[in-house]
């Protein structure tokens, strides 16, 4: 069984978000970049499947050289090798189709990819490179369990779920669930020097038209004050509600 | 040219979001100088639509097309928007909406925006302007490619109701040789999901326990809302993970989200920011939630849920 983990590196989740040139570009200022977390409740899910079935896990990101930092901590994190696809990551099908022509000269059974990125949030990769590949694609994927040739799944859907059966090759979108917070791998002293005599190759990216670009960006507008309620009245709390929020 | 929107339903009833995404694709239909058109799946009667500005709805009534199957709604859809020569396809922000709109992007070789908010500022070429960073910043986007798909992010547009008259037509559901096959759908046990819920009402670490979650349920249960909680509170347990909302969880876009005993991490505001009134009950001043509520209460959940609840039960008796 062959896996292939595509990941995306995103500002980590306490980041104060700015933006320089004009609003046009994302201020990387003190920035640390972290494994999108959803894509490493799917690489877990990877590291999960190599020890129960032998899988061989290979990581993969479309980045410049400043993603290598995530792709060696994927390899640190227990992948058995990485790629980097060596360009900009454009738009979602951009990277799409990137990953599409690397996954088409290898025999993946299965394709994991965040449900969404928390940044650009277009929560379209996966979708997308399941359409370039012609296999099926299962998003907010909550559970995945291999029973014999048929592999049992679980869509988070709004108010519940759903329970679906396929068959390898297919596509995922990961997302807490998949795996617990609990089993998020923290890589040891042996994970992190190993990791060193792992291969990371570059591979050159394709020449594409892009479909869609980015104008600029903007910032919410900044919030008034809270306006605060004795506890002792909450019936203010609750004209408030009703007469000046049209709440209730 | 037209402007199509595709049309969700559970139960026979047409969903909220779909109302909303009918009455954004009037809107756009208008600006483009242009018809809307309705692709429903399964559902018997359509009428409802005319209501909401739809020139002509195309119903898929093939046996099993109410039950969702990502191939086959996509394939319709995207030969529905050939034979109609769509220039926008439009789909909710809901699980359904969000999975489909990718796929259909692809099918139909459009360019995909989601979480888009507001109608196009331009149309040729198209210009939106979407969500990113978790609702930390907007995106302003240009399309290269004709052809669009938008997921218009919940909750953000309404719903404007416009009589006019509908045809109908019936279209036939798109085959697939996907592998793929749903064996069944567990509904919870909420009345109300996160993603339709006008009101959410939410529970953090602060609650000190699951035994005293009936604060929440109760609280709920007199404002007809969804129950939620913080990331802590479902990884230890103390709910379903189906309840996590946030930067890692489920987006809530509700109108009104009650949050109690939740401090207001930077990650839990980043998921719960789209909802358009906030209120938090926290006995801490410095809670960080304050900062980004409209309302709050500072005081003990433990004696000001209970009072809430029982005036409230009075309103709402009345
Ligand atoms: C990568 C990453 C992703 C994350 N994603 C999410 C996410 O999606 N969603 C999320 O929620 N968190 C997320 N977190 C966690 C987040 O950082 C916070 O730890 C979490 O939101 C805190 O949960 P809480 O507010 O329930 O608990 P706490 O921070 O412990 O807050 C409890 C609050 O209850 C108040 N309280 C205590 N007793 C009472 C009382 N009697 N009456 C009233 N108030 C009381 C306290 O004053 C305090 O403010 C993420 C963290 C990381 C690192």
């Amino acid at each position: 069984m062959k896996i292939l983990v595509c990941i995306s590196q995103v500002p980590d989740t306490t980041s104060k978000i700015n933006f320089i040139e004009d609003n046009k570009a994302f201020d990387n200022q003190g920035i640390t970049y972290v494994i999108n977390p959803n894509d490493e409740f799917g690489l877990t899910k990877s590291i999960r499947l190599q020890q129960q079935e032998q899988a061989e896990v290979v990581v993969a990101s479309v980045g410049d050289t400043s993603a290598d930092a995530i792709l060696r901590k994927c390899l640190a994190i227990g992948a058995d090798r990485a790629v980097r696809i060596d360009t900009q990551p454009q738009d979602g099908l951009y990277v799409a189709h990137q990953l599409a022509s690397f996954a088409a000269e290898e025999a993946f059974d299965l394709i994991i990819t965040g449900r969404e990125s928390i940044d650009y949030n277009g929560g379209m990769v996966g979708a997308m490179l399941a359409e370039l590949l012609q296999i099926p694609f299962v998003t907010n994927c909550i559970n995945l369990e291999k029973k014999g040739a048929e592999i049992h799944l679980e869509r988070e859907i709004d108010g519940g779920k759903e329970k679906l059966k396929g068959e390898f090759p297919l596509v995922i979108g990961a997302q807490k669930g998949l795996v617990e917070e609990k089993d998020l791998i923290i890589p040891n002293m042996r994970g992190i020097m190993q990791a060193r005599q792992k291969p990371l190759t570059i591979r050159a990216a394709e020449e594409l038209e892009v479909s869609s670009s980015t104008l600029n960006y903007e910032k919410p507008p900044a919030k008034g004050p809270v306006k605060l309620v004795d506890p002792e009245n909450l019936d203010e709390l609750i004209d408030l509600l009703q007469n000046e929020a049209n709440a209730l | 040219m037209s402007v199509l929107v595709y049309i969700e339903s559970q139960d026979q009833q047409i969903k909220k979001s779909s109302l909303e995404v009918a009455a954004y694709g009037r809107a756009v239909a208008d600006a483009m100088n242009t018809s809307l058109i309705a692709v429903t799946f399964g559902l018997a009667y359509s009428e409802l639509l005319s209501h909401y500005g739809v020139d002509k709805v195309c119903n898929v009534q093939t046996e099993g097309a109410s039950y969702f199957n990502l191939s086959r709604h996509s394939a319709t859809l995207a030969r529905v928007a050939s034979e109609e020569k769509a220039a926008v396809l439009i789909v909710s922000g809901s699980a359904n909406g969000r999975y489909l709109g990718p796929a259909v992007a692809m099918k139909f070789e459009a360019t995909y925006f989601s979480n888009v908010i507001g109608l196009p500022l331009s149309f040729a070429p198209l210009k939106v302007k979407r969500s990113c960073f978790t609702n930390k910043a907007f995106n302003y986007s240009t399309s290269h490619k004709e052809k669009v798909v938008l997921s218009l992010a919940a909750n953000t547009y309404g719903i404007f109701e416009k009589k006019v008259n509908m045809d109908q037509r019936t279209v036939q559901y798109a085959s697939s040789t996907s592998t793929l096959e749903v064996v069944s759908e567990e509904k919870s046990t909420q009345q109300v999901s996160i993603a339709d819920a006008e009101i959410v009402v939410s529970g953090g670490r602060g609650l000190k326990g699951p035994e005293n979650w009936h604060l929440i349920e109760d609280l709920a249960a007199v404002l007809g809302a969804a129950t939620a909680c913080s990331k802590p509170v479902s990884d230890m347990g103390w709910r379903p993970h189906s309840e996590h909302v946030g930067q890692t969880g489920k987006p809530v876009a509700s109108n009104l989200y009650i949050a109690i005993g939740v401090s207001g991490a930077i990650q839990h505001l980043a998921g719960i920011n789209s909802s358009k009134i906030k209120v938090v009950i926290n006995n801490d001043p410095e809670a960080p939630f304050f900062k980004a509520a409209d309302y709050g209460v500072v005081g003990d959940a433990f004696e000001v849920v209970p009072v809430l609840i029982e005036k409230l039960k009075t309103l709402k008796g009345n």
